[in-house]
């Protein structure tokens, strides 16, 4: 039960883009096409839940015996980046297809804010280990739903007259907004 | 003068906030008043300064393939020095900023200026450059954090501005912040493209 009030927290009550505002730049960046967006949002789903798993394994066994958690962000952020460059070997030499449709997105999740602010998050709130897979797997489902959302807005936007200032930016921005109002609806979910 | 067009640029040209749309999540999360703003622009300014500083006087050291990584851990550690300041000289701004202090570690900007400006230019010119991006960041947060705590509750830096205001609680909620940037954004647009027509008009 705990397992899954975790999974719709991080997926949807408090979602990563909409609530911590983690992601934002392939929220803007890549948010264009609906494709791309899926694309996307597959692949940090996988990176984040790999990420949690491997900063949790070695939060608790390498950093808190020596106690050099001072070492968090640098060690963090390493493994986050080596994570990213494995998979993308990986991925290349297993499923050519796969590659093909993840590749140019994996190089860009290494600084996407939302891997390193998951990690965080699961450092900060002591996590059991189980915890911590679903918190990185749901948190990656909630940001490929908000991805999506946004890029099938968008794809009808691109037939509307926005009036010139607000083209682009300006106007992803406002109807991250009113997506961010519209998700706080599900806060209902979870009693707190 | 090129170096005061370095400083200069990161102001209002090559804004990184409103123009080069960098730095998003920090903007967005840390602005519900401008105090907040502040202090997380003073911490992001220190460490874009500090590593461009080191990025730029190291630049013939760092072997090509590994720059990044190299880069990535120079902003990391002063990441580190910076949130172990603010935890111990300011716990409240420290709670107040929470986990958005280690998270100027995948700030694009810091990284953007290392690898766009520090590894290519002499240490004084990434100086400039740096400065000049730190406080157009400052600058975009301040008036973010400003107009969301004034419309919030009529205050600006904690002092009354609107006496008796009914407070808008949705400038707080994260749906506040994504509106408010994004008219922001709009406006700066707008000033933009109205300041190019008029130089159209001038040369013509």
């Amino acid at each position: 039960m705990n397992l899954l009030l975790i999974f719709i927290a991080a997926a949807v009550t408090n979602n990563f883009v909409l609530t911590y505002f983690l992601g934002i730049c392939p929220f803007i960046g890549v948010s264009n096409k609906l494709e791309s967006a899926f694309g996307m949002g597959m692949a940090t789903t996988f990176v984040m839940t790999l990420a949690a798993t491997a900063t949790w394994l070695i939060n608790h066994y390498l950093l808190m015996p020596l106690r050099i958690e001072f070492l968090e962000y640098v060690t963090f952020i390493l493994t986050i980046a080596s994570l990213v460059q494995l998979v993308e070997m990986f991925i290349r030499k297993t499923s050519p297809e796969l590659y093909r449709a993840l590749g140019i997105y994996l190089p860009l999740i290494t600084t996407n804010c939302a891997i390193l602010g998951l990690t965080l998050f699961i450092a900060l709130r002591d996590y059991e280990f189980l915890e911590a897979i679903i918190f990185g797997f749901g948190a990656g489902v909630g940001f490929t739903l908000a991805l999506i959302i946004m890029a099938g807005i968008r794809e009808e936007l691109e037939f509307a007259d926005v009036p010139k200032p607000f083209e682009g930016t300006g106007i992803t921005l406002i109807i991250a907004g009113l997506l961010a109002l519209a998700f706080m609806g599900f806060g209902g979910l979870i009693a707190s | 003068m090129s170096i005061f067009k370095d400083f200069a640029k990161g102001l209002w040209k090559e804004n990184p906030v409103f123009v080069m749309i960098l730095g998003m999540c920090p903007t967005l999360a840390v602005t519900t008043n401008a105090i907040n703003g502040f202090s997380m622009a003073s911490a992001t300014m220190f460490v874009l300064v500090s590593s461009s500083l080191v990025v730029s006087v190291l630049k013939r050291l760092i072997p090509n393939q590994v720059r990044i990584a190299v880069y990535t851990v120079i902003i990391a550690t002063f990441v580190t020095v910076a949130d172990y300041f603010l935890k111990a000289k300011f716990p409240p701004i420290s709670k107040a900023l929470g986990p958005y202090v280690p998270l100027i570690v995948v700030n694009c900007i810091i990284l953007g200026r290392a690898e766009a400006f520090a590894s290519k230019n002499s240490v004084i010119r990434s100086l400039a450059d740096a400065v000049g991006m730190g406080l157009g960041f400052m600058l975009a947060l301040v008036i973010l954090g400003s107009v969301r705590e004034l419309f919030a509750s009529g205050a600006v830096f904690g002092r009354t501005i609107i006496p008796h205001w009914h407070s808008w609680v949705v400038m707080i909620l994260p749906a506040g912040a994504f509106i408010s940037l994004g008219i922001l954004v709009g406006i700066f647009n707008l000033i933009r493209l109205k300041a190019k027509n008029e130089k159209r008009k001038v040369k013509n």
